[in-house]
């Protein structure tokens, strides 16, 4: 039986015209909860809920089937992706870094890492970019490019069951810092923080979509709505125009370090990736 | 795109009935949304699938524009002989995926 087409009733981002939005939200900032060691972190545990435990059995089932996911097209190009030769370099991936289901094992996990030659963190896209310029000599690949998310589809398959991982390191703080302010910042024609969706009001519903935790644990995932594969910034871009908020750029600093907050958020949840969420 | 994906059991008794998986990459464009300068986006579907043994056709499916983009099939038949199973996608603007598995029954 070919897949049934996701109801339209799911995209409450896309409904611009719409006045449905329940606009009383409560209004409580827990930053209490949202301190920035990693035993706090540990503490929230319990609570913790991937966007598969608020998904229904079938599109759980699509997700853990390989060979229903449609995310496996994508990896598999990615898998081919890392075994060609390019640039002035005329090096692959796999010149390099050998069998990914070893050498990247785990890495997805960590991203966003800081990196010294940008003194900043960077997320898994801008990594792979940096291999491609640095040592392939083959240019960037654009945000949202299939090629690059063939690519990070295939690296972040690699984490899929290990726990997030991202590292308790002093350079990443400031970063971080920004990144949980940003997330409680009310912004947009709306006046929302995503913390009163993700904190305040998860597992509720709005417009005919369950409120998530907005636990990035399966980036990059294939939606149904986007009838493809995206990345978490895309994602986040989405959220955003759904607060009347005008998005950041593609692979603009406040997205990185707002990756990196919700990654860091997740610290031990399981990877999924490529995830499935509607 | 990725080559499409295809579960086949190996081998299989003879008589038994086997399923048979498929997932291919197409974006199904239904031919009815606006683009956005507003135009109506052309359709480009799959139109027809075909399954078949050995050149018999086992089984078949007419594609419309409400099917999602990358579709998926699950499909059940009795298998009686070994053979070459043939999958086929054609449709618009030329598509046309052809992909052959083996199946060796006893
Ligand atoms: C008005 C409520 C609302 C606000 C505000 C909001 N989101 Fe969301 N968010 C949602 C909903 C609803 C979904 C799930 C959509 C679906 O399933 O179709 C979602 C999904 C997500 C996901 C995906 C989780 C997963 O399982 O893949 C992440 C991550 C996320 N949001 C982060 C954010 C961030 C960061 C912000 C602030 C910039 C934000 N959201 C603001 C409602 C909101
Ligand atoms: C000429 C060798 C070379 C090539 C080709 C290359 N890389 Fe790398 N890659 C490295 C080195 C060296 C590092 C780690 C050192 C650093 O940070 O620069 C690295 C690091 C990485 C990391 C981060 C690993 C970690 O543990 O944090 C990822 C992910 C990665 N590469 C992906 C890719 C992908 C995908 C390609 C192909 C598009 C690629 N690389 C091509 C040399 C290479």
């Amino acid at each position: 039986m070919p897949m049934p087409r996701p109801s339209a009733s799911t995209t409450y981002e896309k409904s611009r015209t719409s006045t449905r939005h329940p606009l009383a939200l409560t209004i409580i900032l827990s930053t209490a909860l949202l301190a920035l060691s990693p035993a706090q972190a540990a503490n929230l545990t319990d609570n913790r809920r991937s966007g598969y435990a608020f998904m229904g059995p079938p599109l759980r089932a699509m997700q853990d089937d390989d060979m229903t996911n449609p995310a496996s097209l994508w990896q598999r190009d990615g898998e081919t992706l890392w075994a060609e030769p390019i640039g002035e370099a005329g090096r692959s991936c796999a010149d390099c870094h050998g069998d990914a289901a070893s050498s990247m094992r785990g890495v997805a996990a960590r991203y966003p890492a800081f990196d010294r030659t940008m003194n900043r963190p960077i997320d898994l896209e801008q990594r792979i970019n940096h291999c491609r310029t640095a040592y392939q000599k083959a240019g960037p690949l654009a945000f949202e490019s299939h090629d690059l998310l063939a690519l990070s589809t295939h690296v972040a398959r690699q984490s899929r069951g290990l726990p997030i991982a991202i590292e308790n390191s002093k350079a990443l703080h400031p970063f971080l810092a920004m990144g949980r302010s940003l997330f409680h910042e009310r912004q947009g024609q709306l006046n929302l923080s995503c913390a009163q969706c993700h904190d305040d009001n998860a597992g509720r519903s709005l417009g005919g979509a369950t409120i998530p935790q907005a636990h990035p644990t399966g980036y990059p995932l294939y939606r149904l709505e986007w009838q493809g594969v995206g990345s978490l910034q895309r994602r986040l871009r989405n959220c955003m125009s759904g607060m009347r908020a005008a998005p950041y750029a593609f692979g603009a600093e406040a997205f990185v370090d707002l990756e990196l907050y919700l990654m860091w958020r997740a610290n031990g949840m399981p990877m999924e990736s490529p995830a499935v969420r509607p | 795109m990725a080559k499409p994906l295809i579960k086949v059991p190996p081998t299989a008794k003879k008589g038994e009935i086997i399923e048979i998986k498929t997932l291919i990459a197409h974006p199904m464009e239904t031919g009815y949304r606006a683009g956005l300068n507003g135009a109506t986006l052309p359709r480009d579907i799959i139109r027809r699938f075909v399954c078949s043994l050995d050149g018999e056709e086992i089984f078949s499916a007419d594609f419309s524009p409400a099917i999602a983009a990358n579709p998926f099939l699950s499909f059940f038949t009795r298998i009686e002989k070994s053979g070459s199973i043939t999958f086929q996608w054609t449709g618009d603007n030329g598509f046309s995926v052809s992909e052959t598995v083996e199946i060796s029954v006893s």
